[in-house]
Protein backbone atom coordinates (compact mmCIF):
# COMPACT_ATOMS: atom_id res chain seq x y z
CA UNK A 1 0.00 0.00 0.00
CA UNK A 2 2.87 2.05 0.01
CA UNK A 3 1.43 3.82 3.39
CA UNK A 4 4.15 5.31 5.08
CA UNK A 5 4.79 7.92 1.86
CA UNK A 6 1.06 7.87 1.70
CA UNK A 7 0.94 9.49 5.29
CA UNK A 8 0.70 13.37 5.34
CA UNK A 9 2.75 15.00 8.31
CA UNK A 10 -0.47 15.52 10.78
CA UNK A 11 -0.64 11.69 10.54
CA UNK A 12 -4.07 11.05 8.56
CA UNK A 13 -5.31 9.39 5.99
CA UNK A 14 -8.57 8.79 3.74
CA UNK A 15 -9.19 5.34 2.08
CA UNK A 16 -12.02 3.49 1.38
CA UNK A 17 -13.29 0.79 3.98
CA UNK A 18 -12.80 -1.95 1.84
CA UNK A 19 -9.21 -1.07 0.62
CA UNK A 20 -8.35 -1.54 4.12
CA UNK A 21 -9.98 -4.86 4.74
CA UNK A 22 -8.63 -6.51 1.79
CA UNK A 23 -5.30 -5.38 2.84
CA UNK A 24 -5.37 -6.58 6.14
CA UNK A 25 -6.78 -9.92 4.76
CA UNK A 26 -4.29 -9.91 1.93
CA UNK A 27 -1.33 -9.77 4.50
CA UNK A 28 -2.01 -12.19 6.97
CA UNK A 29 -2.91 -15.15 4.75
CA UNK A 30 -3.04 -18.24 7.19
CA UNK A 31 -2.21 -21.41 5.36
CA UNK A 32 -3.14 -24.86 6.69
CA UNK A 33 -0.79 -27.33 5.25
CA UNK A 34 -2.74 -30.12 4.23
CA UNK A 35 0.91 -32.14 3.10
CA UNK A 36 0.54 -35.29 2.21
CA UNK A 37 3.38 -36.20 0.32
CA UNK A 38 6.48 -34.98 -1.17
CA UNK A 39 5.44 -31.84 -2.23
CA UNK A 40 5.24 -31.12 1.80
CA UNK A 41 9.00 -30.84 1.37
CA UNK A 42 9.01 -28.07 -0.73
CA UNK A 43 5.56 -26.66 1.18
CA UNK A 44 8.20 -26.59 4.52
CA UNK A 45 11.05 -25.20 2.39
CA UNK A 46 8.84 -22.52 1.32
CA UNK A 47 7.63 -21.40 5.02
CA UNK A 48 11.68 -21.71 6.00
CA UNK A 49 14.29 -18.60 6.04
CA UNK A 50 15.87 -19.43 2.64
CA UNK A 51 12.44 -18.82 1.46
CA UNK A 52 10.67 -17.06 3.98
CA UNK A 53 7.32 -17.18 2.73
CA UNK A 54 6.96 -14.72 5.95
CA UNK A 55 8.23 -11.95 3.39
CA UNK A 56 4.27 -12.26 1.85
CA UNK A 57 2.55 -12.55 5.51
CA UNK A 58 1.21 -16.08 4.84
CA UNK A 59 4.13 -18.01 7.37
CA UNK A 60 1.50 -18.05 9.95
CA UNK A 61 1.16 -22.43 9.15
CA UNK A 62 -2.46 -23.38 11.35
CA UNK A 63 -2.99 -27.06 12.02
CA UNK A 64 -6.97 -25.93 12.49
CA UNK A 65 -8.92 -25.26 9.87
CA UNK A 66 -10.67 -22.85 12.12
CA UNK A 67 -7.95 -20.95 12.10
CA UNK A 68 -6.84 -20.57 8.55
CA UNK A 69 -8.16 -19.31 5.16
CA UNK A 70 -5.60 -20.49 2.65
CA UNK A 71 -5.77 -24.44 1.99
CA UNK A 72 -2.38 -26.14 0.62
CA UNK A 73 -3.09 -29.65 -0.51
CA UNK A 74 0.44 -30.74 -1.31
CA UNK A 75 0.76 -34.32 -2.38
CA UNK A 76 -1.21 -36.94 -3.62
CA UNK A 77 -4.44 -37.71 -1.91
CA UNK A 78 -5.40 -41.11 -1.34
CA UNK A 79 -9.04 -42.17 -1.84
CA UNK A 80 -9.25 -42.99 2.04
CA UNK A 81 -7.99 -39.32 2.82
CA UNK A 82 -10.29 -38.04 0.41
CA UNK A 83 -13.18 -37.21 3.38
CA UNK A 84 -10.82 -36.36 5.71
CA UNK A 85 -9.83 -33.34 3.44
CA UNK A 86 -13.23 -33.02 2.27
CA UNK A 87 -14.15 -32.49 5.80
CA UNK A 88 -11.28 -29.72 6.86
CA UNK A 89 -12.27 -27.94 4.03
CA UNK A 90 -15.76 -27.49 5.24
CA UNK A 91 -14.59 -26.22 8.56
CA UNK A 92 -12.39 -23.58 7.22
CA UNK A 93 -14.00 -20.01 7.60
CA UNK A 94 -14.72 -17.70 4.86
CA UNK A 95 -13.21 -16.21 2.82
CA UNK A 96 -11.19 -19.03 2.04
CA UNK A 97 -8.90 -20.40 -1.00
CA UNK A 98 -7.71 -23.38 -2.27
CA UNK A 99 -3.64 -23.91 -3.63
CA UNK A 100 -3.63 -27.41 -5.33
CA UNK A 101 -0.04 -27.64 -5.16
CA UNK A 102 1.58 -30.21 -7.67
CA UNK A 103 1.37 -32.54 -10.35
CA UNK A 104 -0.38 -35.27 -7.78
CA UNK A 105 -2.83 -32.98 -5.97
CA UNK A 106 -3.90 -31.33 -9.32
CA UNK A 107 -4.18 -34.33 -11.34
CA UNK A 108 -3.16 -37.57 -9.72
CA UNK A 109 0.26 -37.08 -11.20
CA UNK A 110 2.03 -40.78 -12.38
CA UNK A 111 -0.36 -42.36 -9.79
CA UNK A 112 -3.00 -43.29 -11.70
CA UNK A 113 -4.06 -46.47 -9.52
CA UNK A 114 -7.61 -46.95 -7.47
CA UNK A 115 -5.96 -45.84 -4.62
CA UNK A 116 -5.25 -42.39 -5.42
CA UNK A 117 -7.72 -39.46 -6.46
CA UNK A 118 -7.34 -37.85 -9.99
CA UNK A 119 -7.31 -34.76 -8.75
CA UNK A 120 -8.71 -33.08 -5.53
CA UNK A 121 -10.57 -30.62 -7.85
CA UNK A 122 -13.03 -33.06 -8.22
CA UNK A 123 -14.22 -33.07 -5.05
CA UNK A 124 -13.05 -29.34 -3.84
CA UNK A 125 -12.90 -25.73 -5.49
CA UNK A 126 -9.69 -25.46 -6.08
CA UNK A 127 -8.33 -21.79 -6.91
CA UNK A 128 -4.91 -21.83 -7.92
CA UNK A 129 -3.22 -24.73 -9.66
CA UNK A 130 0.66 -24.93 -8.82
CA UNK A 131 2.56 -26.97 -11.30
CA UNK A 132 5.61 -28.95 -10.67
CA UNK A 133 6.51 -31.91 -9.67
CA UNK A 134 7.45 -31.03 -6.73
CA UNK A 135 6.91 -27.20 -7.67
CA UNK A 136 9.76 -25.08 -6.43
CA UNK A 137 9.49 -22.83 -3.40
CA UNK A 138 9.46 -19.24 -5.71
CA UNK A 139 6.49 -20.97 -8.00
CA UNK A 140 4.44 -21.37 -4.33
CA UNK A 141 4.76 -18.07 -2.88
CA UNK A 142 3.99 -17.29 -6.81
CA UNK A 143 0.52 -19.15 -6.01
CA UNK A 144 -0.04 -17.31 -2.74
CA UNK A 145 0.66 -14.02 -4.44
CA UNK A 146 -1.47 -14.89 -6.94
CA UNK A 147 -4.35 -15.29 -4.49
CA UNK A 148 -2.99 -11.93 -2.52
CA UNK A 149 -3.47 -10.12 -5.59
CA UNK A 150 -6.92 -11.27 -6.16
CA UNK A 151 -7.72 -10.02 -2.58
CA UNK A 152 -5.90 -6.69 -2.75
CA UNK A 153 -8.28 -5.67 -6.37
CA UNK A 154 -11.08 -6.88 -4.66
CA UNK A 155 -11.44 -9.00 -7.35
CA UNK A 156 -13.09 -12.21 -6.26
CA UNK A 157 -15.41 -13.39 -8.65
CA UNK A 158 -19.17 -14.11 -7.88
CA UNK A 159 -21.96 -15.63 -10.13
CA UNK A 160 -25.07 -14.20 -10.59
CA UNK A 161 -26.17 -14.94 -6.98
CA UNK A 162 -23.73 -13.80 -5.40
CA UNK A 163 -22.24 -17.09 -4.80
CA UNK A 164 -18.16 -17.06 -4.63
CA UNK A 165 -16.53 -19.15 -7.56
CA UNK A 166 -13.47 -20.35 -7.69
CA UNK A 167 -10.48 -18.96 -8.87
CA UNK A 168 -9.23 -21.27 -11.13
CA UNK A 169 -6.03 -20.12 -12.20
CA UNK A 170 -3.47 -22.41 -13.21
CA UNK A 171 0.11 -21.35 -12.89
CA UNK A 172 2.61 -20.79 -15.42
CA UNK A 173 6.19 -20.85 -14.26
CA UNK A 174 7.61 -17.19 -13.95
CA UNK A 175 10.83 -17.25 -13.37
CA UNK A 176 13.73 -19.51 -14.49
CA UNK A 177 15.57 -21.11 -11.69
CA UNK A 178 18.75 -19.33 -11.05
CA UNK A 179 22.21 -21.17 -10.11
CA UNK A 180 22.57 -22.34 -6.82
CA UNK A 181 24.54 -19.87 -4.58
CA UNK A 182 28.64 -20.39 -5.07
CA UNK A 183 30.26 -22.01 -2.21
CA UNK A 184 30.85 -19.78 0.80
CA UNK A 185 34.46 -20.81 2.37
CA UNK A 186 34.17 -20.10 5.80
CA UNK A 187 37.25 -18.20 7.82
CA UNK A 188 38.38 -16.90 4.30
CA UNK A 189 39.59 -12.83 3.77
CA UNK B 1 26.82 -71.95 -5.33
CA UNK B 2 29.01 -69.42 -7.72
CA UNK B 3 31.46 -67.47 -5.79
CA UNK B 4 33.22 -64.13 -7.32
CA UNK B 5 36.84 -64.65 -7.38
CA UNK B 6 38.85 -61.40 -9.50
CA UNK B 7 37.20 -61.42 -12.68
CA UNK B 8 35.12 -64.67 -13.37
CA UNK B 9 33.05 -67.15 -11.54
CA UNK B 10 33.68 -69.97 -10.28
CA UNK B 11 31.83 -73.05 -8.41
CA UNK B 12 33.41 -73.50 -5.16
CA UNK B 13 32.79 -77.14 -3.99
CA UNK B 14 32.98 -76.24 -0.37
CA UNK B 15 30.07 -74.12 -1.03
CA UNK B 16 28.15 -76.20 -3.06
CA UNK B 17 27.50 -78.27 0.42
CA UNK B 18 26.30 -74.90 2.16
CA UNK B 19 23.33 -75.61 0.00
CA UNK B 20 21.95 -78.09 2.25
CA UNK B 21 20.21 -75.80 4.60
CA UNK B 22 20.83 -76.10 8.25
CA UNK B 23 17.35 -75.82 8.78
CA UNK B 24 15.60 -77.73 6.17
CA UNK B 25 17.50 -80.36 6.90
CA UNK B 26 16.02 -79.83 10.57
CA UNK B 27 12.73 -79.94 8.83
CA UNK B 28 12.82 -82.43 6.30
CA UNK B 29 14.00 -84.77 9.78
CA UNK B 30 11.07 -83.65 11.66
CA UNK B 31 8.27 -83.79 9.10
CA UNK B 32 9.66 -86.56 6.95
CA UNK B 33 5.74 -87.57 6.51
CA UNK B 34 4.69 -84.52 4.80
CA UNK B 35 5.35 -82.86 1.73
CA UNK B 36 7.86 -80.35 1.47
CA UNK B 37 10.48 -79.13 -1.76
CA UNK B 38 12.39 -76.42 -1.59
CA UNK B 39 14.09 -73.83 -3.92
CA UNK B 40 16.96 -71.84 -4.00
CA UNK B 41 17.92 -68.71 -5.98
CA UNK B 42 20.95 -66.57 -5.13
CA UNK B 43 21.84 -67.97 -1.81
CA UNK B 44 17.66 -67.68 -0.52
CA UNK B 45 16.48 -70.74 0.65
CA UNK B 46 12.52 -71.14 0.59
CA UNK B 47 11.04 -74.26 1.89
CA UNK B 48 7.80 -74.37 0.25
CA UNK B 49 4.85 -76.56 2.46
CA UNK B 50 1.20 -77.35 1.98
CA UNK B 51 -1.10 -74.86 3.68
CA UNK B 52 -2.03 -77.46 6.34
CA UNK B 53 1.25 -77.98 7.50
CA UNK B 54 2.38 -74.63 7.58
CA UNK B 55 1.40 -73.47 11.46
CA UNK B 56 3.06 -76.23 12.33
CA UNK B 57 6.57 -75.99 10.71
CA UNK B 58 6.18 -72.81 11.33
CA UNK B 59 6.13 -73.17 15.19
CA UNK B 60 9.11 -75.83 14.97
CA UNK B 61 11.26 -73.25 13.04
CA UNK B 62 10.75 -70.79 16.35
CA UNK B 63 11.18 -73.32 18.77
CA UNK B 64 13.78 -75.63 17.75
CA UNK B 65 17.26 -74.89 19.06
CA UNK B 66 19.09 -75.48 15.57
CA UNK B 67 16.76 -73.11 13.77
CA UNK B 68 15.39 -70.49 16.23
CA UNK B 69 13.67 -67.85 13.90
CA UNK B 70 13.05 -66.01 16.50
CA UNK B 71 11.69 -63.06 14.33
CA UNK B 72 8.77 -62.58 11.68
CA UNK B 73 10.14 -59.93 9.15
CA UNK B 74 6.63 -60.35 7.15
CA UNK B 75 4.00 -61.44 5.67
CA UNK B 76 3.56 -61.47 2.33
CA UNK B 77 1.53 -63.22 -0.75
CA UNK B 78 1.61 -62.36 -3.75
CA UNK B 79 -1.17 -63.12 -7.39
CA UNK B 80 0.38 -65.72 -9.88
CA UNK B 81 -2.19 -65.39 -12.16
CA UNK B 82 -1.10 -64.70 -15.88
CA UNK B 83 2.32 -65.58 -14.52
CA UNK B 84 4.62 -66.19 -17.93
CA UNK B 85 6.09 -69.57 -16.19
CA UNK B 86 3.52 -71.93 -14.77
CA UNK B 87 3.23 -71.96 -10.84
CA UNK B 88 1.73 -74.79 -8.90
CA UNK B 89 -0.99 -72.52 -7.09
CA UNK B 90 -2.49 -69.17 -8.06
CA UNK B 91 -1.54 -67.76 -4.90
CA UNK B 92 1.56 -67.22 -2.76
CA UNK B 93 2.10 -66.68 0.97
CA UNK B 94 5.31 -65.95 2.35
CA UNK B 95 6.52 -66.03 5.94
CA UNK B 96 10.35 -64.34 5.97
CA UNK B 97 11.79 -65.61 9.24
CA UNK B 98 15.09 -64.67 10.69
CA UNK B 99 17.26 -66.35 12.98
CA UNK B 100 19.45 -64.35 14.99
CA UNK B 101 21.43 -66.35 16.66
CA UNK B 102 22.33 -68.65 13.05
CA UNK B 103 22.57 -65.00 10.89
CA UNK B 104 19.86 -66.38 8.68
CA UNK B 105 17.30 -65.54 6.88
CA UNK B 106 14.74 -68.54 5.75
CA UNK B 107 11.63 -67.95 3.40
CA UNK B 108 8.67 -70.18 4.01
CA UNK B 109 6.11 -70.29 1.52
CA UNK B 110 2.82 -72.18 0.76
CA UNK B 111 0.45 -72.54 -2.28
CA UNK B 112 -3.44 -71.37 -2.48
CA UNK B 113 -5.72 -72.35 -5.24
CA UNK B 114 -9.00 -70.06 -5.08
CA UNK B 115 -12.58 -72.63 -5.44
CA UNK B 116 -14.77 -69.43 -6.75
CA UNK B 117 -14.24 -66.45 -8.45
CA UNK B 118 -11.50 -64.33 -7.46
CA UNK B 119 -13.12 -60.90 -8.73
CA UNK B 120 -15.44 -60.68 -5.68
CA UNK B 121 -14.82 -60.78 -1.54
CA UNK B 122 -16.67 -63.57 -1.31
CA UNK B 123 -15.49 -65.84 1.51
CA UNK B 124 -13.36 -68.76 -0.26
CA UNK B 125 -12.48 -71.34 2.41
CA UNK B 126 -9.84 -72.79 0.01
CA UNK B 127 -8.10 -69.26 0.44
CA UNK B 128 -6.96 -70.04 4.25
CA UNK B 129 -3.98 -70.55 6.62
CA UNK B 130 -3.56 -70.67 10.04
CA UNK B 131 -2.56 -67.53 11.35
CA UNK B 132 0.94 -66.96 12.71
CA UNK B 133 -0.17 -64.37 15.50
CA UNK B 134 0.12 -67.45 18.11
CA UNK B 135 3.71 -67.67 16.87
CA UNK B 136 4.55 -64.20 16.84
CA UNK B 137 2.47 -61.58 17.84
CA UNK B 138 4.14 -59.18 15.02
CA UNK B 139 2.30 -61.35 12.47
CA UNK B 140 -1.15 -59.76 13.17
CA UNK B 141 -1.08 -56.63 11.05
CA UNK B 142 0.71 -58.09 8.41
CA UNK B 143 -1.96 -61.15 8.25
CA UNK B 144 -4.53 -58.20 7.82
CA UNK B 145 -2.62 -56.32 4.94
CA UNK B 146 -2.36 -59.71 3.14
CA UNK B 147 -6.27 -60.09 3.90
CA UNK B 148 -6.86 -57.01 2.67
CA UNK B 149 -5.17 -57.06 -0.55
CA UNK B 150 -5.87 -60.71 -1.26
CA UNK B 151 -8.22 -61.82 0.73
CA UNK B 152 -6.34 -64.48 2.14
CA UNK B 153 -8.16 -65.67 5.32
CA UNK B 154 -5.27 -66.43 8.12
CA UNK B 155 -7.46 -68.87 10.89
CA UNK B 156 -6.99 -67.71 14.38
CA UNK B 157 -6.26 -64.00 14.05
CA UNK B 158 -7.87 -62.04 16.73
CA UNK B 159 -8.56 -59.02 14.73
CA UNK B 160 -8.87 -59.99 11.08
CA UNK B 161 -10.17 -56.77 9.26
CA UNK B 162 -9.01 -54.65 6.57
CA UNK B 163 -6.04 -52.61 7.44
CA UNK B 164 -5.53 -50.34 4.64
CA UNK B 165 -8.36 -49.91 2.26
CA UNK B 166 -11.42 -49.32 3.84
CA UNK B 167 -14.24 -51.90 5.43
CA UNK B 168 -16.43 -51.77 2.64
CA UNK B 169 -13.87 -51.94 0.07
CA UNK B 170 -15.46 -54.15 -2.57
CA UNK B 171 -12.44 -55.97 -4.02
CA UNK B 172 -8.91 -57.04 -2.72
CA UNK B 173 -6.65 -54.67 -4.85
CA UNK B 174 -3.74 -56.84 -5.16
CA UNK B 175 -5.30 -59.55 -7.05
CA UNK B 176 -3.68 -59.49 -10.60
CA UNK B 177 -7.82 -59.58 -11.70
CA UNK B 178 -8.57 -56.36 -10.01
CA UNK B 179 -7.80 -53.15 -12.49
CA UNK B 180 -5.36 -50.61 -12.19
CA UNK B 181 -7.33 -48.28 -12.16
CA UNK B 182 -9.64 -49.72 -9.49
CA UNK B 183 -13.98 -49.77 -10.53
CA UNK B 184 -14.75 -46.73 -9.45
CA UNK B 185 -13.92 -45.96 -6.04
CA UNK B 186 -11.96 -42.92 -6.79
CA UNK B 187 -14.40 -41.63 -8.60
CA UNK B 188 -17.80 -42.06 -6.72
CA UNK B 189 -17.43 -39.48 -4.08
CA UNK B 190 -19.41 -36.64 -2.43
CA UNK B 191 -17.94 -33.59 -4.54
CA UNK B 192 -18.14 -30.31 -2.50
CA UNK B 193 -18.62 -27.16 -4.18
CA UNK B 194 -18.74 -23.42 -2.14
CA UNK B 195 -22.48 -23.86 -2.09
CA UNK B 196 -22.38 -27.02 -0.04
CA UNK B 197 -20.13 -25.52 2.64
S1 LIG C 1 3.81 -33.71 -7.48
FE1 LIG C 1 5.74 -34.83 -7.30
S2 LIG C 1 6.68 -33.98 -5.43
FE2 LIG C 1 4.49 -33.46 -5.38
S3 LIG C 1 3.50 -35.09 -4.24
FE3 LIG C 1 3.41 -35.63 -6.40
S4 LIG C 1 5.20 -36.92 -6.73
FE4 LIG C 1 5.52 -35.81 -4.82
Amino acid sequence: MGLEAAIPVDGFLTTSLNRVINWARRSAVWPMPFATACCGIELMATASSRYDLARFGAEVFRFSPRQADLMIVAGRVSVKMLPVLQRIYKQMCEPKWVISMGACASTGGVFDTYAVVQGVDQYIPVDVYVPGCPPRPEMLIEGVMAIQRIIDQDNIPFDGDGRRLPLEIALEPTHRPSDQPVDVTIGAT
Amino acid sequence: MRKRRGSGWLYDAALMTALEHHAVTRVVEAFGDRTLSRTNFRDQTTLIVQPEDAHEILRFLRDDAACDYALLVDVTAADYLEYPVDQPGRFGVVWVLRSHTHDDLLLVKTWLNPSIDTSGIEHDPALEVDSACDIWPGAEWREREVFDMFGIRFNGHPDLRRILTWRDFPAHPLRKDYPLRGRGERENYEVIDRDSV
